[in-house]
């Protein structure tokens, strides 16, 4: 008889004002017992919704089935028979907007913490399983992916399984890509990172850091003189966009990404027993509100700042981070300064004093559905910082596209593929991630990923 | 890990390595930059390449030892690694044959100079420079240049060598006596080019600057490194770091390269 709970059982987390001063976890996963409670939560449908909701497809009701049965390393087997990175997706994926909005329980109550389920076997597996290299056989055939962030790694992983020779290119010093630098800390511990690869690594995946592929060396050379038989891009989108307004090259304007990376990346929090600084002020201004904004904004607070704000042009109905993440922020002290547009960002001997905004008030719906933010006029106000980041989104870095010949790109720069296979306008040349879509999840990254594997070995096999 | 194959002393505070790094050395060219990191947890430090050896793979930086990670790499030595090395990154500099091209360098600038204008030379076009320093010994590669420039000019603020003075000072008495210039290539302090443009700009002489912010990534996901040119923002890692000396706004520039000022880490092109 499944247990008819209206509520999922609760997951212990740090108390907000324990958390906003340290980069510990905030959510500390389930325990054995509360894991097998919330299991016992499931129905195992006949049909299961949830798998649809899934972009890659991770059997859902049979590895909960297998946590129900205390069987937590069959259930380990279970997720990673489709998903290579489930101690990553059971900490950040949107499961909200995916797999548990399918949830015949979150019709009426809560649905099944999916989740939490899939964080809490992968967490099990690391404790208490040994690390396995298994045996492949290698079919001689060679493939190259460029980045070693979730598409790029799961492509990897997925490859050589298959037995394909796999060369993993990153441009940085550190694999992992937005995992390693962009999520932070508390929301995402980069030792687990580090676990995840080294398995993805177990599997015979070659990682060679410090190269720029477009710098160091080409697509076409990597084809043409390396002999690699196809190439996967799962390059990301790294170049962060900025306001272009007057006074964003002050000291202590920093875009998200090199707020973060000083952070997470080359860890300035812990500066100066680590070489890299990071500066945060008194009061800091995030501009944006979506789940990097979120990062940006906590990441401050625990770096000492005592104010902080979310400044954003639309209403809290727009608010595109995980509910999840801005309901965090919110119990972490993070004030949301909504309906703000900053209009100049003003300064003092060089350094950022302030940012003026401009109240706005929703109109019609625009072209992307949500309701137009308009300005009222005569409403500027100055909010008083020392630090803004600007955190509005990234587009994908040029560098790829710029130095390889026969790469049709879109107007924004991102790479157009054939969704069915990934595939690129290129021969041999795959794409996925947030280089084909522009930011979006990891999730949604690892599933291209997978794709394009599959496609690949169709493409080579067939060869 | 990248060998260190070879280390000399240049001056009191400056130093060359040169180093195992296959991907850099194969593909780089004048005007392109590398970052490393010293040691594990060490920070990223954008370096600029005065030679490299595609036969050995080799490439050599030269620093000015500065802060604590200069201090760090200073501290090792031939046969020994540096943790990551990785490039070449930014642009080439746009190099075309010419009739006659100047080459003004400050300090360590003159480093990242001298691929430029060997490059130039080897297409063909005559080369002069001036090598400007504190004093003598921070003149920096002039038997270098000599092998293939046709005219030297040695300046110090001190007279200990060459002309007392600036490189601006020269490259004004050149102008003045007519020699005919294509174009200005100025690798040294913000300082320094921006007083290089007020000398060639009345006579709309072309005049390149290579620019150092701080940076982290080098690889155009920071932004960091942005600069004004010619009233955009640009991100001087994947734009740059060379310039159109005209367009640089270099209040600007200066006023960024002060952010981390207290903490006096500063990732540097170590040419100070």
């Amino acid at each position: 008889m499944p247990n008819m709970s209206l509520e999922k059982v609760k997951m212990p987390e740090q108390a907000p004002d324990v958390r906003n001063k340290n980069f510990e976890e905030v959510a500390l996963g389930y325990t054995k017992e509360q894991a097998i409670e919330e299991a016992t939560r499931c129905l195992n449908c006949k049909n299961p919704l949830c798998m649809q909701g899934c972009p890659v497809n991770v059997p859902i009701p049979g590895f909960i089935e297998a946590v129900v049965a205390e069987d937590f390393e069959k259930a380990y087997e279970i997720i990673t028979s489709e998903n290579a990175l489930p101690a990553i997706c059971g900490r950040v994926c949107p499961q909200e907007k995916q797999c548990e909005s399918k949830c015949v329980r979150g019709i009426k109550g809560e649905p099944v913490s999916i989740g939490r389920l899939e964080r809490f076997v992968a967490d099990y597996h690391m404790a208490h399983a040994e690390a396995v290299t298994p045996d492949i056989k290698k079919n001689g055939k060679k493939v190259a992916v460029i980045g070693s962030g979730p598409s790029g790694i799961t492509c990897a992983g997925e490859l050589a399984k298959r037995g394909y020779e796999v060369t993993v290119f990153e441009a940085l010093h550190k694999a992992g890509g937005v995992l390693s630098y962009g999520i932070p800390e508390f929301r995402l511990p980069k030792d687990l990172v580090a676990k995840e690869i080294a398995n993805v690594e177990r599997l015979g995946v070659d990682i060679e850091t410090n190269v720029v592929v477009g710098r160091s060396i080409t697509i076409d050379e990597l084809i043409n003189e390396e002999k690699f038989d196809a190439v996967f891009i799962g390059s990301g989108a790294g170049l962060p966009r900025f306001l272009n307004i007057p006074g964003e090259n002050l000291l202590g304007v920093y875009s998200a990404n090199e707020f973060l990376t000083r952070v997470n990346l080359m860890k300035g929090y812990k500066f100066p027993e680590v070489p890299t600084p990071v500066k945060v002020g008194k009061k800091v201004a995030v501009v944006g509100a979506g789940n990097v904004a979120m990062d940006a904004a906590r990441t401050a607070k625990r770096l000492g700042a005592e104010e902080v704000y979310i400044v954003y042009r639309r209403g809290e109905d727009e608010v595109p981070a995980r509910a999840e993440e801005v309901h965090h922020a919110k119990e972490e002290g993070i004030i949301f300064k909504l309906l703000n547009n900053p209009c100049e960002i003003h300064g003092e001997d060089g350094w950022v004093k302030s940012i003026e905004v401009v109240k706005q008030e929703l109109g019609e719906p625009d072209a992307s559905g949500r309701r137009r933010p308009q300005p009222v006029e005569g409403s500027n106000y100055e909010i008083e910082v020392d630090t803004v980041v600007i955190a509005i989104g990234q587009s994908p870095n040029p560098l790829i596209r710029q130095t390889t010949p026969g790469l049709d790109t879109k107007e924004w720069g991102g790479i157009i593929v054939d969704e069915n296979t990934m595939k690129t306008s290129k021969d041999g040349v795959y794409a996925g991630g947030d280089t084909v879509t522009g930011a979006a999840t990891v999730i949604l990254a690892m599933g291209a990923g997978k794709t394009a594997a599959k496609a690949i070995d169709e493409m080579l096999t067939s060869k | 890990m990248y060998k260190i194959l070879a280390k000399e002393t240049l001056n009191s505070a400056v130093e060359l390595m040169e180093v195992e790094a296959p991907y850099t050395a194969r593909a780089c060219e004048p005007g392109q930059f590398v970052i490393i990191r010293v040691d594990e947890d060490g920070e990223r430090v954008p370096l600029t390449i005065a030679d490299y050896d595609r036969e050995k793979n080799s490439v050599t930086i030269v620093y000015q030892v500065l802060g604590y990670s200069t201090t760090k790499l200073s501290q090792l030595n031939v046969g020994d690694y540096i943790h990551d090395f990785v490039g070449p990154l930014g642009q080439p500099a746009p190099l075309h044959k010419m009739e006659r091209v100047v080459g003004v360098a400050g300090g360590v600038g003159a480093a990242p100079l001298y691929p430029q204008l060997r490059k130039l030379a080897e297409m063909g076009t005559k080369v002069d420079v001036i090598i400007g320093g504190r004093s003598a010994e921070f003149v920096l590669f002039a038997d270098k240049f000599k092998k293939f420039c046709d005219n030297v000019f040695i300046t110090t603020d001190d007279g200990s060598l060459g002309i007392k003075g600036f490189g601006t000072t020269v490259l004004q008495e050149q102008i003045d006596k007519g020699v005919k210039y294509d174009e200005c290539i100025a690798i040294g302090p913000l300082i320094m080019m921006k007083n290089v443009v007020k000398v060639t700009k009345p006579y709309d002489l072309k005049t390149m600057v290579s620019l150092n912010p701080i940076m982290i990534d080098g690889t155009g996901m920071c932004g960091g490194c942005r600069v004004v040119v010619g009233g955009e923002t640009k991100f001087a890692c994947v734009d740059g770091p060379d310039f159109d000396g005209f367009e640089v706004d270099f209040d600007s520039a200066m006023v960024r390269q002060g952010l981390f000022k207290e903490e006096e880490h500063q990732c540097k092109i170590g040419r100070g």
